[in-house]
């Protein structure tokens, strides 16, 4: 099945893979590994074990072969549960972390291995808009300084009047009056504090933008206004996004494709309209019924049995077989690995390669 | 009579720079068994709703005025120690965050037998018994054990499923939950919404959920209140609500969320935000919000800008808008002339 997708995509291409991706898409990442040490520095890994000193490392496996390809134009939306690593993978995207194995190219251009001077030039196109945007404004900064700290970093050459004319205009461009320039974070409410730091993402015109969970701390009439300004801002600069969310309402609104995380690796990737009308791994259809709908009256969940495990000690195996109603002993010893099913949607789940499902 | 009753609740914070209406006349009943929810965005005052139910509102916070009856008693005319034979007892309450609820020095067996013994003479065993059929109710794997654990070794979820024990231990007939389920994930919440509903109906409890889920809300609850600047404005069967709500700001929540949308379009916001409880607009406080405020032939309505909107009733629900009054005066006159 997987060859067979693969042969249609490939098919005006000579080159397999690699040329046919980078054409299209904007950002890359391979194989992305990301583990965190538990155990702090070298000597409080020492441990006394039968009279001798042994080494003992705990790590928190936040993602473990993450492979994602984001097009230009696309809202890639990264779904899944609390500790499934995907503010991880936005992190390591931005730079912010680097990643213990794998490579992110960013328009063809390895970008993980940087420095952070080699890394300015990309910083300047891909920019983040964080969650709560009661931490990401500097306290002690007015509007002013904030919109226009972006501008001076990437523009050493522009003059004053210039940096001025450009942050009045990012201003107007999320809605918040240019009069209130003076004005401190504090002294605005939770969706224009989102709106400024909108607005500080969009100063330096970039091309892609990392939203991770950018409207969970508002509330819902708030949500509706910062949703519509990304998605204009979208449709006037042609952004690109990775928008990371673990609410399935505004990813079903939002998203051009979807990637389901759980536990570290994706599960399966889809077109958002595909998703939501045939998903077809197990946990995203856990996941879908889990949503609280307005119309219907009786909630139809699947429930799921058990926790989520921790990513201290991963599963063996495939690493939702724990929860899910469909495992069998190959779930419990092989890993799934992504595969393109006849419709483009990639999910990695035997119960679906083997027709099970 | 109804087994809680409340009357034109109001409830007002002195501060240094005067005093804030935090809560004006609230009026609702819930019978026993029946499953009421309170929705609203944050500083509409639905979080102070529940606190003032059982008298826990801290200074400087008092109650001015207005009757909360339970079971034919005024709770807010009670003695402290009155009240400490309902709180907790009768009526007993989850919040939003189970690691602030729990105490994190003793074991939940420990809390649990605690929270046995201060409303009912019988011994640790007798109460640990209590406590392990429990949270075996909840659904806990292995409740044993947990007895003995703290809660800090606990998941999100297994501490949620402890306080709902807990709130359960003494077979009260009020559980009030105050956003019980926005820290946890999805999956979880909908494990833990769908146990407390089930819990709910097999032990006939009556619940007040609070929370700014308009989904969880028409899936729970029978009726509901939407509230906004500390005021009820709409109220009613919660799927009449839901199906076809009359006030605007009820109209404009329903009609901002994701789902109501086209993929892809523009989501229908209100514009604006809630104002500050200090600083409220002149009559009705969603005015300068509302895309209604003028008639039908484009004139201004003056009472939206002036007059606080008195409750009507529009079929089962009551609505406190200009606008819908005038539309169902209109309605009445035009009956009563043809």
């Amino acid at each position: 099945m997987s060859a067979h997708a693969e042969a249609i995509t490939d098919s005006h291409n000579p080159t397999p893979r690699q040329n046919e991706q980078s054409a299209d898409s904007l950002l890359q990442i391979r194989d992305l590994k990301k583990r965190f040490s538990l155990s702090g520095d070298f000597l409080d890994q020492l441990r006394f074990k039968g009279g001798k000193l042994v080494r003992h490392q705990e790590h928190v496996h936040a993602i473990n072969g993450v492979n994602l390809d984001i097009k230009r134009g696309e809202a890639l939306c990264v779904v899944g549960e609390s500790g499934c690593g995907k503010s991880t993978v936005a992190r390591t995207v931005m730079g912010l972390l680097t990643p213990t194995e794998g490579e992110i190219r960013y328009d063809g251009n390895r970008i993980d291995n940087l420095s952070s001077r080699q890394l300015l030039p990309y910083r300047k196109r891909m920019q983040m808009i964080f969650q709560n945007p009661y931490a990401s404004l500097n306290p002690r900064m007015t509007i002013q300084q904030t919109l226009e700290e972006p501008l001076r970093l990437h523009h050493p050459d522009w003059k004053r009047p210039q940096i001025l004319d450009k942050v009045e205009e990012v201003m107007r461009s999320v809605g918040i009056d240019p009069d209130w320039g003076k004005r401190f974070g504090h002294e605005f409410s939770g969706g224009q504090r989102q709106r400024i730091a909108i607005a500080r993402a969009l100063a330096v015109d970039p091309e892609f933008i990392v939203a991770d969970e950018p409207i969970s701390a508002l509330d819902v009439s708030i949500q509706a206004q910062v949703l519509n300004l990304l998605m204009e801002a979208q449709q006037e600069r042609n952004l690109t996004y990775l928008f990371i969310t673990h609410d399935l309402a505004v990813v079903e609104h939002f998203g051009t494709r979807v990637a389901v995380m759980y536990l570290g690796t994706v599960c399966e990737v889809a077109t958002t309209a595909t998703l939501f009308d045939k998903p077809r791994h197990p946990y995203t259809h856990a996941l879908l019924s889990a949503i609280p709908r307005l119309k219907d009256d009786r909630p139809q969940h699947i429930r799921l049995t058990g926790e989520v495990p921790t990513p201290v000690n991963l599963p063996s195996g495939c690493v939702f077989h724990g929860r899910c109603p469909h495992a069998n002993a190959r779930c419990k010893q092989e890993i799934p690995l992504l595969q393109t099913q006849d419709d483009g949607t990639r999910v990695a789940c035997h119960a679906v390669e083997e027709g099970r499902l | 009579m109804a087994l809680l009753e409340v009357n034109n609740l109001d409830v007002r914070f002195a501060l240094r720079q005067g005093e804030v209406h935090a809560l004006r006349d609230i009026c609702f009943s819930l019978e026993r068994g029946e499953r009421l929810g309170i929705v609203g965005e944050s500083g509409a005052g639905k979080s102070v709703a529940a606190f003032s139910l059982l008298n826990l509102i801290a200074k400087p916070g008092f109650i001015a005025g207005g009757t909360v009856t339970f079971d034919g008693q005024v709770l807010n005319r009670m003695s402290e120690r009155g009240l400490r034979k309902v709180r907790g007892n009768r009526v007993s309450m989850i919040f939003q965050d189970p690691m602030m609820t729990l105490n994190p020095v003793l074991s939940i067996g420990e809390q649990m037998v605690e929270c046995l013994k201060a409303h009912r003479r019988i011994s640790s065993k007798e109460a640990r018994a209590i406590a392990l059929d429990k949270l075996q109710q909840v659904q806990i794997p292995s409740p044993e054990t947990r007895l003995d654990q703290y809660p800090h070794e606990l998941s999100g979820g297994m501490r949620q499923r402890i306080i709902i024990a807990i709130a359960l231990l003494l077979d009260p007939d009020i559980i009030i939950a105050d956003e019980p389920t926005t820290a946890l994930d999805v999956t979880i919440q909908a494990e833990i919404m769908a146990l407390l509903l089930d819990l709910c109906e097999q032990h006939n409890v009556g619940l007040i959920l609070i929370t700014h889920d308009l989904g969880v809300v028409s899936q729970v609850t029978q009726r509901m209140l939407v509230m906004y600047a500390g005021r009820v404005i709409e109220q009613g069967p919660t799927r009449e609500i839901i199906n076809d709500p009359q006030h605007p700001y009820t109209q404009g929540l329903i009609n901002a969320l994701p789902q109501m949308a086209t993929p892809g379009e523009k989501l229908n916001q209100i514009r604006g935000s809630m104002p500050s409880l200090s600083n409220l607009p002149s009559g009705c406080a969603f005015h300068p919000r509302c895309d209604f405020i003028n008639r039908a032939d484009g004139q201004p309505r003056p009472a939206c800008t002036q007059q606080v909107p008195e409750f009507v009733e529009s079929g089962n629900c009551r609505v406190a808008c200009h606008m819908v009054a005038e539309m169902l005066e209109d309605r009445r006159l035009k009956e009563e002339t043809s």
